[in-house]
């Protein structure tokens, strides 16, 4: 049992599920990958299909059109599957909260395991976010 | 009892994957510093594996359930099979039979023979795109390929990879010759496209296509298949020294040594390759295949001929 728990703690595949985001959070979540912040020394890879993964990063907010599929991709992540909310849209719905294209905030949606608000987050906050979210 | 601790321990199983897992860990770990970045530790594809055969497994709804069940076991099974064969001529030249050539050569296109049989049972349009351009990255480099190889046997005269070795031990290695070299050339960029590299990881195109073949599977099934693609690390290089660098042993120099340090060699050329090229488009990799490259193993296959 201990060596599935340390293998799932030291290999990490992210999907990165845009919700209708601005593409700041995005833009951010790119800079994981660059030399400065290279997230691949943790263990950490960005995948293409979230058969893939094994922990989304959700940006932006949820409106009517991708609703549906916002949970279908969800579902389509193996179990066990873990979940980080980036940038303040998907925490909390911001700004957009009034919007007539609004649903409702992620965490009512699917579960959310760790938080990270900003607007952009840094990026060091986003691996922060990951990091606990692992070894929650 | 000999064969089955062949097949899985010594030249086998448990020592191909030991290689091959350091082998993936150098692999990127080259990949990153050539990027300016740190990379990964050295444990990295060991736990890549383990988690992933700890993961759910899902099977597509409406797809070929057993066929894609199968279809990473048929590549993980062929590389197995295709590297233990290669092993142990390497270490001992009589235990060949006769065309272990031949049945190398069949097993080491099943690797993409699978990953086409995957993309066709996953029902996901990009899973068959991807599963269509293997098919004909499969049908370009073949050609070359084999051409290549049968410049190789007008020399030795045989199909038997001991034979080749000592007959490389008693005249020299058959990669410095001019045929032989080009062979080689030849040989080591349609490897590039056996282990679906860069320029040719058409089939996979992460930016395109995502996964291609491989963008349905999940947990045990997907594990398999990025094994079979880390094994594949371990025998298309070992084949190579085989075919032209006179198999492991140099000389009086030890065999182990020998070996690992012409294994280091051809590992390091093939991630440079990889790290350095674009991807082609795939028409423009059966051009290049059908033309230039077939035109360079037929040009080695009449030098071989006339004796150079």
């Amino acid at each position: 049992m201990n060596i599935i728990k340390w293998s799932r703690k030291k290999s990490v595949s992210v999907f990165h599920l845009g919700a209708s985001a601005c593409n700041n959070c995005d833009i951010e979540i790119l800079d994981l990958l660059t030399p400065r912040h290279d997230i691949e020394r943790l263990g950490i890879t960005l995948v293409g299909s979230p058969r893939h993964a094994d922990l989304l990063l959700v940006s932006g907010v949820v409106n009517r059109q991708s609703l549906e599929r916002f949970k279908l991709v969800y579902e389509q992540v193996p179990r066990p599957k873990l979940v980080v909310a980036v940038g303040v849209c998907a925490c909390s719905g911001d700004m957009f909260r009034d919007s007539y294209n609004y649903v409702k905030p992620v965490d009512e949606i699917i579960p959310v395991d760790v938080y990270v608000p900003g607007c952009p987050p840094k990026p060091e906050a986003i691996i922060a976010g990951v990091i606990k979210a692992i070894n929650k | 009892m000999t064969g089955l601790f062949y097949i899985f321990v010594a030249p086998g199983l448990l020592f191909v994957l030991t290689i091959s897992l350091l082998a993936a860990w150098y692999d990127r770990k080259i990949t990153a510093r050539l990027q300016w970045r740190q990379g990964p530790p050295l444990y990295q594809p060991l736990a890549d594996i383990i988690k992933l055969f700890s993961k759910e497994t899902f099977v597509p709804e409406g797809g070929g359930k057993w066929l894609f069940l199968l279809a990473p076991l048929l590549s993980f099974s062929a590389v197995l099979i295709s590297s233990t064969i290669l092993g142990v001529s390497n270490l001992d030249i009589s235990e060949g039979f006769i065309g272990d050539l031949i049945v190398v050569v069949y097993l080491l296109s099943i690797p993409s023979l699978s990953l086409v049989l995957a993309g066709s049972a996953s029902r996901n349009p990009l899973s068959a795109l991807g599963a269509s351009r293997e098919m004909k990255l499969v049908l370009a480099y073949e050609l070359p390929f084999l051409i290549a190889i049968f410049a190789l046997l007008v020399k030795v005269r045989s199909f038997m990879l001991g034979d080749l070795i000592s007959y490389q031990a008693a005249t020299g290695w058959l990669g410095v010759s001019l045929s032989g070299f080009m062979a080689f050339v030849v040989i080591l960029v349609v490897c590039q496209a056996k282990l679906g590299n860069v320029p040719f990881d058409i089939a996979e195109a992460e930016q395109e296509i995502m996964a291609g073949p491989l963008l349905e599977y999940s947990g045990g099934p997907l594990a398999l298949f990025r094994l079979s693609r880390t094994m594949l690390y371990y025998a298309l290089p070992v084949f190579l020294i085989t075919l032209f660098w006179g198999g492991f042993q140099m000389g009086s120099i030890d065999v182990v040594l020998a070996g690992a340090a012409k294994y280091v060699i051809i590992l390091t050329t093939m991630v440079l390759i990889k790290d350095t090229a674009p991807r082609l488009r795939i028409d423009q990799a059966v051009r290049f295949f059908w033309g230039p490259w077939t035109m360079l193993a037929l040009l080695s296959l009449v030098l071989a001929i006339v004796g150079r």
